[in-house]
């Protein structure tokens, strides 16, 4: 930007100071490259470099033995081609779609909410505010494990309360039964999911004019009709916002998964993610992994496309 | 949001032409300052490893809990002193092994000693990364046929356990005696004895079904002793073996959570009381021995038909190996160390503070005789079959598969042949 806004006054100079100008200009224009240096090797050593390598490794029969001998011989589309055909393949893809659907449907609703309740000033209401973030400050390994615990079959302290308030007879297999599992890890997911989208929203809410509500309820715009035509159209930029960055953060949820269930039972919570990390880490074909790896970008690259569309339309507005 | 945003960026240009008045060259050096330290961090890269003295060698293993921790230590620091070398060790969690010998085989810093899990020494050993050991001249007879098989690669033998394990039934004395019932010898027996021992508070019998290795392990000596074969998994005889513990399932007389538990899980469910019986392994010993008012006893895990079948167990336990670090004086001297590490003083001390078995049936004997309580264990190690042996580094493809197939079937997803029939499909 200030490589543009310079020139402007050098044009309308006198001839002779120009080769002074314009050694000036390039030093500029140096230190302009210096100062980008950083960054740009930044973004290449630690984002272009793993996405290059993990695009190329998709095309190769990268192995155990490759790490030893340095021999990575050229898959072309074996691995997408072996990945695809898998019977697991279409299992995780659905999977990863009703885990992201439901993850954020029921985050966005459930912190939409709490943003709105939070709206009001209340006693205790910055004490209660900061406990929504509680979610967010405990380390997800954790979460993961005290959920487990919490939904344990026979000694889970849901089901004791299920069962000691009579709503059900047994414990009710939560983490153990096929229909269930992925329900209860998409429950943990949107419990974790929950604070950056209330935080968010409430941001956004912030930035609504009082003016706007006090000139609608004189024309008799209050409660849900100031919802619909009043905080909806003006939370609409950060709405986007939330859901496409809430889209790419749940399709590449593993621990939650892993920490609660490991895919199991039988598959029901296996998605792309936590099987491109078992072709990886635990069966060592790393070219397979990264093949899904790769699907699951695409994906990812998709929404971030939109997301970067409706960015630049909320700014044009 | 959006709006504020585009007007604090469009500020930053309003300060803009200030600075272009002034010289410009304290700039470029503030620049050239700021790429100093990437400079140097990407020079640092190169000098990765750190110049050992040529009498230490290093280490790499799992044991990172009491009592392995210490005994295996002390083992290691008695063989290295009698060679005359010191020890550089590390442990790491057994999740994270092979990454980290990965990591450090593709940047050439191996260690010199390495012990592995025994079902991946084929693999690692398939990539040219480990020594054989009868270029180094360490002694490797003697030892129970499924060590040797789980050792040895493309006919040469790579690696060696000095103490090994394997599975067996658990159950609480007091419970059986109350129940009045006997330790299981049939899989009818067993079914029985789950079922009159299931108690509102107290499933039958627990064991670990889990969706990794470890469900797989415990599979193996049901499907085993029936007649499975891990070249072909969808069989009568391994789909009868799938039954048995789907069954125990099925009727709640084994918590459906065998779906979600390690084999720690299933040590503590049983300590709590919570199962009667487990399927587990002797490393819990010492934890057991350690729990007050806790009466246990061993047998080995029942087989259908006794009078036909042998109970065949899986051989657990780690193997030791020696790198291919290219340092063949440091590889001399690994090779020295490991001989007196698997000798046999060594070798008793270890299994009998470690709660294994020795690798070598000559020293059975002694070994019962310091620890007579382990005998169960003992006399499976005799016939105990290496996961490796019939696959070799194939062998991952297949413990996936059957895993796949147990979470099928003890999740009532399908029944035990078409999980089987579905898994095969993995393979």
């Amino acid at each position: 930007m200030t490589t543009t806004t310079a020139p402007a006054p050098a044009r309308t100079a006198a001839p002779p100071v120009a080769p002074r100008r314009r050694a000036r200009k390039r030093t500029h224009r140096l230190v302009t490259t210096l100062f980008l240096g950083p960054a740009v090797l930044y973004l290449v050593l630690f984002y272009g470099y793993p996405v290059v390598q993990n695009v190329v490794m998709g095309f190769q029969h990268y192995t155990i033995s490759t790490f030893f001998t340095g021999d990575a011989p050229w898959a072309g589309l074996d691995n997408y081609r072996e990945v695809v055909t898998s019977p697991l393949f279409r299992t995780a893809l659905v999977n990863t779609l009703l885990f992201t659907v439901g993850s954020i449907a029921g985050q966005f609703v459930l912190g939409l909410g709490l943003a709105l309740f939070f709206r009001r000033r209340f006693p205790l209401s910055g004490l209660l505010r900061s406990l929504v973030l509680l979610p967010w400050l405990i380390p997800l390994i954790v979460a993961s494990a005290v959920w487990k615990w919490l939904l344990d079959t026979d000694s889970g302290a849901l089901n004791r309360l299920l069962v000691s308030t009579g709503l059900t007879d047994t414990g009710v297999p939560w983490l153990t039964s096929t229909s269930l599992a992925l329900v209860a890890v998409i429950a943990v997911n949107v419990w974790i999911g929950i604070p950056f989208n209330a935080v968010i929203l409430h941001g956004g809410l912030q930035g609504i004019p009082d003016e706007l509500y006090e000139a609608g309820a004189l024309d008799g715009a209050t409660r849900w009709r100031a919802f619909r035509h009043i905080t909806w159209p003006m939370l609409r930029p950060v709405v986007s916002v939330v859901l496409v960055l809430g889209v790419v953060y749940t399709l590449k949820v593993l621990d939650i998964i892993l920490g609660l269930t490991g895919g199991g039972p039988a598959n029901a919570t296996q998605t792309l993610a936590t099987q491109s990390y078992q072709l990886s880490f635990a069966t060592f074909d790393f070219g397979q992994g990264a093949a899904v790896s790769n699907i699951l970008i695409v994906i990812s690259l998709v929404f971030a496309a939109v997301y970067l569309r409706l960015n630049r339309r909320a700014v044009d507005e | 949001m959006q709006h504020r945003c585009a007007s604090t960026t469009g500020g930053i240009p309003a300060g803009g032409p200030a600075w272009h008045d002034r010289p410009v060259s304290r700039r470029a050096v503030t620049a050239a300052g700021l790429l100093a330290p990437l400079a140097a961090l990407l020079a640092g890269c190169g000098a990765e490893r750190s110049a050992t003295s040529p009498r230490t060698l290093r280490v790499l293993d799992t044991y990172t809990n009491d009592p392995d921790r210490t005994v295996v230590g002390a083992a290691l620091d008695a063989a290295a002193a009698k060679v005359g070398v010191t020890l550089e060790r590390v442990s790491v969690g057994g999740d994270s092994l092979i990454q980290r010998v990965l990591q450090q085989g593709s940047s050439g810093t191996l260690p010199d000693i390495l012990m592995l899990d025994n079902p991946d020494l084929q693999q690692i050993a398939s990539t040219t990364a480990l020594r054989p050991f009868d270029a180094l001249g360490i002694p490797t007879d003697g030892y129970t046929d499924g060590i040797t098989a789980a050792g040895t690669y493309d006919g040469r033998v790579y690696g060696l356990a000095p103490t090994v394990n394997t599975i067996a039934l658990f159950y609480d004395v007091p419970a059986l005696e109350e129940a009045g019932v006997e330790p299981p010898t049939t899989w009818d027996e067993l079914r029985d004895a789950a079922a009159a021992l299931t108690r509102p508070d107290r499933y039958g019998i627990a064991f670990c079904g889990a969706a990794t290795y470890e469900g797989t392990w415990q599979y193996l000596p049901f499907f085993w002793s029936n007649g499975g074969d891990e070249r072909r998994i969808a069989s009568p005889e391994a789909a009868g073996a799938l039954d048995l513990l789907a069954d125990l399932v099925g009727q709640g007389h084994a918590s459906t959570s065998v779906l979600n538990w390690s084999q720690a899980d299933v040590k503590d469910q049983f300590v709590a009381g919570r199962a009667a019986m487990m399927v587990n392994g002797p490393w819990q010993i010492p934890e057991l021995s350690a729990v007050d008012g806790l009466e246990y006893d061993v047998v080995t895990l029942p087989t259908r038909d006794p009078s036909t079948q042998e109970a065949v167990a899986p051989l657990g336990g780690e193997v030791w190996t020696v790198p291919a670090t290219g340092d063949h004086a440091k590889e001399k001297l690994a090779a020295q160390v490991l001989t007196e590490f698997l000798a046999d003083d060594s070798l008793l001390s270890m299994a009998e503070q470690r709660s294994t078995v020795p690798g070598r049936p000559a020293l059975t004997e002694a070994f019962l005789g310091r620890r007579p309580e382990m005998a169960a264990f003992a006399d499976l190690i005799q016939g105990a079959r290496a996961r490796t042996a019939e696959l070799g580094p194939e062998w991952p493809t297949t413990a996936t598969a059957l895993y796949t197939a147990v979470q099928l079937a003890l999740s009532g997803q399908a029944g035990a042949a078409d999980a089987l029939a579905e898994a095969q499909e993995y393979v």
